[in-house]
C-alpha cells in the first residue's frame, strides 16, 4: 500500500505530528528505529514546559514555545499525562544577573508569556525557603511547569494507533528514493511507500534529510548529564528554579519531577556520537557543585541514578519546520532543541497547517467529529488513586490487588495494561515508562524478576529474550545449571 | 477490622516475634507479607550456614525458614500473604491490599515492624559511565539465578564486599561463570571473614581493596568497566585504572533498612542506622510499635535477628497486657501513653570508633535479667578494648578484643541490675585501642 504519510522518528516531535494527524481521514505511518518510542532525546531531558521568555524574538521558537505552552496543561488532561503547572524562577545573585533577570523578563513580555513577574528577596525566599539567601531578585513565571516527556510521547503515540495509525518499530529508515511518483523508504523489514514523508528524525534529521537532498544545516549533538534524587529530596523546591544564564557559563535546573523526585543538571558538552549517553565523573561534579550553590540543603547521597540526554542543536538559531525546498511532498521538523518538548504540542499542529498549505486535503475523521473523547487516553494510576476507588478497582479485577513496584506502588493490573496497550510494551523499560515501576529508589532490584515474568508470560518469550532497553540488552545469559563449573573450593573442606 | 497485634514482613524477624508473641499469651496476631510465601529474604539463600545458634545446626536460608514458620503451627497466628502493606499510621490503623481481599484497613493494638532491608543501588554511589543491562545488585542476581533459575552473565565483576556480593562470587563460579575480581573501595572488607575465606580464597578471587570502578562502558549490554586504586581519602588516583572487559557487574556496596511504612507512621529513624530509635525492648519512639530484624539495623546473623525478634514479640505482649489492665482501671492517661511510655533513661552516646548501638536507650527498669548493646565499629581495629563509661567517666564495663571489624556486628551484654541502679543519665560506649592507650 502507499500511505498518505509517513513520519520518521517516534520521539515527542513525531508523536506530536502523528497525534495532530490522527484527527485526519488519512493514512498514516510512523517509523521509529529503536524497539520502542521516545528512545531518543525525548526519554532524557528536564522535563520542563518553558514559560517561552527564553528564545529570541520573533523567532519560530518564541512564537511555538508559548504557544505549546498554552496547549500543555488541556492536552495532559486529555492525555492523562503528569504534569505541574508549578511556575519558574529563574534566580540573580549579584547586579549583573539581575540586569539579566530583566532582559529575559522584557523578552517574555515581546514573546507575549502571561503573567510574569520580577520579584525579591523576601518573596523569593517565603516561596523557596532552601535557596541560597544570597539571591537578589528572580524572573517568576507561573505558566511554566513539568510534565512526564515519555509518557506524553507514548499517550500521544496509543491515540494515534486506536484511531487507525501504524508504527513499525525496529525501522529505521536507511535510505529515501522516488518511484511512480512517491516516495520508498528503505527500513530493514522492506520498503514503506508513501505520498508524503515527514523528517522528525531529531539528532539523526540532518542525515535523514541528507537522503533526499543535501542538507543546509548540521546537527552538532550537545550532551547533558543529571543527577536524579530520592523522593526524600523531592521537596528542595516547589517551582522549576533556574540560575541565571551568565556569560560563558551553562547554568543549571533544579526541579522536582512528576513523580516527586527532585532532578538537577544539566551540563554541556558538545560530543561526537550522538549515541553517546555516558555520564562522567567531571559532568557530575559540576552539577553538584552549581546546584549546591543554589539550594545548600541538597542531599546528593540520597541519589538513585545518573543520566545523560542528548540535545539536536543545529547550526542555525531557530527550529527548522519547514517544506524541504528542493523537492516535492518532504517536510522537516528539524534541529528541535529546547524548548522542543514545551513546543511539541503546537509544532505538530504547526506541520498539520504546513500540509495543508501544501494543497493536501484534510477531511476530519467521523469517528472524531462523532465522539471527540476517541482524541483522549485514560490508564489506571493505582497510587493517585483514593481509598475507595482502589476498593473499587480491586473488587472488579484482583490483578490490581497485588503491588508489583514496592516503589511506585504500581500494579499488576497496570503492567498488564501496558503490555496489552495499544503500542505494547515490550522490554522491562518500555513497562518502565508506562506504568513508573522501576522508575522508583530501588530501581527495579523488586520489581525487576516480577516483570520479567510477566513479560515472558503474557509475550510468550524465552527468559533469553527478554530485554531490559535497547535491542542488545539482554538479561539473562541461559538457564542456571546448564554449564556447571565443577569448580571445587581450592582445598576441598 | 482490628486485631491485637499485627506484625508487617513474614521473614525470620516477623516469624519469630509473631511465635514469641503467642507463647506470651497474645492470641489474635496477624502478619502481613507482601511475598507468596514466608521466609523473607532466607528464601534465595540457598547455601548453608543458618541457624548454628538458635536450631545448633547449619541450616539453608529455606530451611530456617522453614523452622521458623513451623513454630507457628497449632497457634491461631494468621499469615496473610501476597499481601502489601501501603500505609500505617501514628494511631496505629493500616492500609494494605491484596488480590483476595483487595484493598482493607485495619487497626491494631500494637505493631511490629519486620519489613527488612534493600540493597543501595548504582544510584546511590553515583558511578559515572553507559546505562546498558548487565549491572544489577548482588541480591538482584541471587533472586533470578537461585529463585527463577537464570543466569545473570558469564564474565563477572564484583564491587562491594558485602556478604551477598561475596556468597553471589561463589554461587556464579559453581554456574560456571566466570568472577574476575571483587573490588571494594575500603582498606578491609565488609564482609565476614568466613564469606572472604569461603567464597573468594576458596576460588581463587582476587579481593581488591582500595579500589572502585570509574567508569562503565556498554550501550546495550554491559562490556567492559574501570577499575581505580584509591587514595586515603578515597579518591581514585589518576593513572592507575585498568579496563576489565565483562558483561555482568554486581553491586554489593551495602543494605539499607526499608523503613517507608516507618515513617508514614511518624517513628524517628536513627540516621547512623537507616532504622527506627529504639529502647532495649525495641520500642520505637511512637507508642504501640516496635521494630526488629533487618528493618531496625542490618544484621550478617539470622540468629541475632531471631533473638531481637522474640524480644519485640515479648515486649509488644507486654505492651498489651499493660494496655489492657490501663484500661480497666479508672485512672487512666489520654492514649495510654503517659504510662505506658515514660521518657527513657538512660541513653548511650559513641566514641568515634562506634558507628551505631542498637539500642539508642534503655527504658528503666529493664524487663529482663540482662540487656544487650549491638553496634559496628568505623574501621579495623586490633589489640583493643570496649568501654562503657556513666556519666561521670566511671567504667561501667569494659571487654578486651584482639581484633574488631565493621563486618561484623559486635556485641556486650550487661546485667539488667547494674544498669537499673545508674538511674537516668548517659553512658558513652568506646572502643580504644591499645597503642592509644599506651601514650
Ligand atoms: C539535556 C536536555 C534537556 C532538555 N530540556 C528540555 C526542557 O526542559 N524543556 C523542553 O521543552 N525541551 C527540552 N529539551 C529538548 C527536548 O527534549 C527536545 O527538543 C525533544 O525531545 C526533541 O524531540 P524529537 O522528537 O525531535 O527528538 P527525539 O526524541 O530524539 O526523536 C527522534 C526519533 O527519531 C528516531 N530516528 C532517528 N533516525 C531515524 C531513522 N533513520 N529512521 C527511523 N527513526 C529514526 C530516533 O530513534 C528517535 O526516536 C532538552 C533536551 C536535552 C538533551
Ligand atoms: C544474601 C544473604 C545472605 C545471608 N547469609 C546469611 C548466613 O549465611 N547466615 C546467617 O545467619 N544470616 C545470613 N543472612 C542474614 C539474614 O538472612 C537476614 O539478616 C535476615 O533474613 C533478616 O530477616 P528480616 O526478617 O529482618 O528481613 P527479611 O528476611 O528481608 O524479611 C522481611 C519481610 O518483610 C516483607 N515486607 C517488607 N515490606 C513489606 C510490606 N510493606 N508489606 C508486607 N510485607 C513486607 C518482605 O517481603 C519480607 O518477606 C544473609 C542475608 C542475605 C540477604
Amino acid at each position: 500500500m502507499i500511505y498518505d504519510v509517513a513520519i520518521i522518528g517516534a520521539g515527542i516531535i513525531g508523536a506530536s505530528v502523528a497525534y495532530s494527524l490522527s484527527r485526519y481521514d488519512l493514512s498514516v505511518v510512523l517509523l521509529e528505529k529503536e524497539c520502542d518510542v521516545a528512545l531518543g532525546t525525548t526519554r532524557a531531558n528536564s522535563g520542563i514546559v518553558h514559560a517561552g521568555y527564553d528564545p529570541p524574538v520573533g523567532s519560530l521558537m518564541a512564537a511555538l514555545n508559548v504557544e505549546g505552552n498554552a496547549l500543555m496543561p488541556d492536552l495532559c488532561r486529555d492525555l492523562d499525562v503528569l504534569f505541574e503547572p508549578c511556575g519558574s524562577l529563574v534566580v540573580a545573585h549579584n547586579a549583573d544577573e539581575d540586569k539579566v533577570v530583566r532582559e529575559l523578563f522584557a523578552r517574555g513580555l515581546q514573546n507575549g508569556v502571561p503573567d510574569m513577574e520580577i520579584i525579591g528577596r523576601e518573596r523569593i525566599l517565603s516561596m523557596e525557603p532552601n535557596l541560597n539567601a544570597a539571591v537578589t531578585t528572580a524572573l517568576w513565571a507561573p505558566t511554566a511547569g513539568i510534565v512526564n516527556p515519555w509518557d506524553l510521547c507514548i499517550a500521544m503515540c496509543e491515540v494515534f494507533v486506536r484511531l487507525g495509525g501504524r508504527i513499525l518499530l525496529n525501522s529505521e529508515v536507511l535510505a529515501t528514493g522516488r518511484d511512480d511518483g512517491h516516495w520508498c523508504l528503505t527500513i530493514p523489514s522492506g520498503t514503506i511507500r508513501a505520498q508524503r514523508v515527514i523528517n522528525t528524525a531529531g539528532l539523526y534529521s540532518d542525515e535523514v534529510h541528507a537522503q533526499v537532498s543535501p542538507p543546509d544545516f548540521t546537527i552538532l549533538p550537545a550532551r547533558g548529564q543529571y543527577y536524579l534524587l530520592d523522593k526524600s529530596q523531592g521537596n528542595q523546591v516547589r517551582s522549576v528554579i533556574f540560575s541565571c544564564p551568565a556569560k560563558d557559563t551553562k547554568g543549571v535546573v533544579v526541579t522536582r519531577t512528576v513523580h516527586g523526585n527532585l532532578m538537577i543538571g544539566p551540563t554541556k558538552e558538545y560530543i561526537h556520537d550522538k549515541d553517546d549517553t555516558a555520564t562522567t565523573a567531571d559532568g557530575l561534579r559540576e552539577i553538584r557543585k552549581k546546584a549546591l550553590k543554589m539550594v545548600g540543603s541538597i542531599n546528593f547521597r540520597e541519589n538513585i541514578a545518573n543520566f545523560s540526554g542528548i540535545r539536536a542543536n543545529p547550526d542555525k538559531d531557530d527550529f527548522l519546520i519547514r517544506k524541504v525546498s528542493d523537492v516535492d511532498h518532504y517536510y522537516e521538523a528539524a534541529g528541535i532543541k529546547s524548548p522542543g518538548l514545551a513546543s511539541a504540542p503546537a509544532i505538530g499542529r504547526y506541520v498539520v497547517d504546513l500540509l495543508r498549505e501544501d494543497g493536501v486535503p484534510l477531511p476530519e475523521k467521523q469517528r472524531v467529529l462523532d465522539d471527540p473523547l476517541t482524541m483522549t487516553r485514560r490508564i489506571v494510576r493505582f497510587n493517585r488513586m483514593r481509598p475507595d476507588e482502589r476498593e473499587a478497582l480491586v473488587k472488579k479485577d484482583a490483578r490490581y490487588g497485588r503491588i508489583v513496584c514496592r516503589c511506585e506502588t504500581v500494579t499488576e493490573g497496570e503492567v498488564l495494561d501496558a503490555i496489552h496497550s495499544p503500542l505494547p510494551a515490550q522490554t522491562i523499560d518500555a513497562v518502565k515508562r508506562r506504568t513508573a515501576a522501576g522508575l522508583g529508589r530501588c530501581q527495579g532490584g523488586f520489581c525487576g524478576p516480577r516483570i520479567a515474568a510477566l513479560l515472558a508470560e503474557e509475550l510468550h518469550l524465552r527468559p533469553t529474550e527478554i530485554i531490559k532497553d535497547r535491542t542488545g540488552s539482554y538479561l539473562f545469559t541461559g538457564p542456571t545449571g546448564a554449564e556447571h563449573s565443577g569448580k571445587e573450593p581450592r582445598d576441598a573442606r | 477490622m482490628h486485631a491485637d497485634l499485627i506484625i508487617i514482613g513474614a521473614g525470620p524477624a516477623g516469624l519469630a516475634a509473631a511465635a514469641e508473641a503467642h507463647r506470651h499469651g497474645i492470641r489474635d496476631i496477624l502478619v502481613l507479607e507482601r511475598d507468596n510465601e514466608p521466609g523473607g529474604i532466607l528464601n534465595q539463600c540457598i547455601h548453608n550456614g543458618f541457624g548454628l545458634h538458635i536450631y545448633k545446626e547449619e541450616l539453608t536460608g529455606p530451611e530456617y525458614a522453614a523452622r521458623a514458620f513451623d513454630e507457628l503451627r497449632d497457634t491461631s497466628v494468621v499469615v496473610k500473604q501476597d499481601t502489601m502493606v501501603l500505609s500505617v499510621s501514628p494511631d496505629r490503623v493500616l492500609s494494605a491490599i491484596n488480590p483476595a481481599d483487595g484493598y482493607f484497613e485495619v487497626s491494631a493494638g500494637a505493631i511490629i515492624l519486620a519489613m527488612g532491608c534493600r540493597e543501595r543501588t548504582r544510584g546511590a554511589i553515583a558511578i559515572p559511565g553507559d546505562r546498558p543491562s548487565g549491572i544489577l545488585t548482588a541480591g538482584a542476581a541471587q533472586r533470578y539465578v537461585n529463585i527463577e533459575g537464570c543466569m545473570v552473565g558469564k564474565r563477572v565483576v564484583l564491587l562491594g564486599s558485602g556478604d551477598i556480593g561475596l556468597i553471589m562470587a561463589r554461587r556464579m563460579t559453581l554456574e560456571g561463570a566466570e568472577v574476575l575480581a571483587c573490588v571494594e573501595l575500603m582498606p578491609f572488607s565488609g564482609g565476614l571473614t568466613r564469606n572472604i575465606v569461603q567464597c573468594l580464597q576458596d576460588y581463587n578471587i582476587p579481593l581488591m581493596l582500595s579500589h572502585t570502578i570509574t567508569d562503565i562502558r556498554g550501550k546495550n549490554r554491559l562490556q567492559s568497566v574501570t577499575v581505580s586504586k584509591v587514595d586515603d581519602d578515597l579518591r581514585p588516583i589518576p593513572g592507575t585504572e585498568t579496563e576489565m572487559e565483562c558483561d555482568t557487574l554486581l553491586l554489593s556496596v551495602g543494605l539499607i533498612p526499608e523503613n517507608e511504612l516507618s515513617k508514614t507512621a511518624g517513628v524517628e529513624l536513627d540516621p547512623r542506622t537507616g532504622g527506627p530509635r529504639v529502647t532495649d525492648d525495641t520500642r520505637t519512639t511512637v507508642p504501640g510499635i516496635f521494630a526488629c530484624g533487618n528493618v531496625l539495623h542490618v544484621h550478617d546473623l539470622v540468629d541475632n535477628v531471631t533473638l531481637e525478634a522474640r524480644k519485640a514479640g515479648r515486649a509488644a505482649a507486654r505492651f498489651l497486657r499493660e494496655e489492657k489492665s490501663d484500661n480497666a482501671g479508672p485512672a487512666r492517661l489520654p492514649n495510654g501513653h503517659g504510662r505506658t511510655h515514660p521518657a527513657p533513661s538512660l541513653t548511650i552516646q559513641t566514641d568515634h570508633n562506634v558507628i551505631y548501638t542498637v539500642p539508642q536507650s534503655f527504658r528503666l527498669p529493664l524487663p529482663d535479667k540482662t540487656a544487650d548493646i549491638y553496634f559496628r565499629v568505623r574501621s579495623i581495629l586490633r589489640e583493643c578494648e570496649i568501654v562503657l563509661t556513666d556519666a561521670a567517666g566511671r567504667i561501667v564495663r569494659r571487654v578486651p578484643k584482639d581484633y574488631m571489624t565493621p563486618g561484623e556486628m559486635e556485641k556486650i551484654t550487661l546485667s539488667a541490675d547494674a544498669l537499673n541502679e545508674l538511674g537516668t543519665q548517659t553512658l558513652t560506649l568506646s572502643v580504644v585501642e591499645q597503642e592509644a592507650r599506651d601514650d
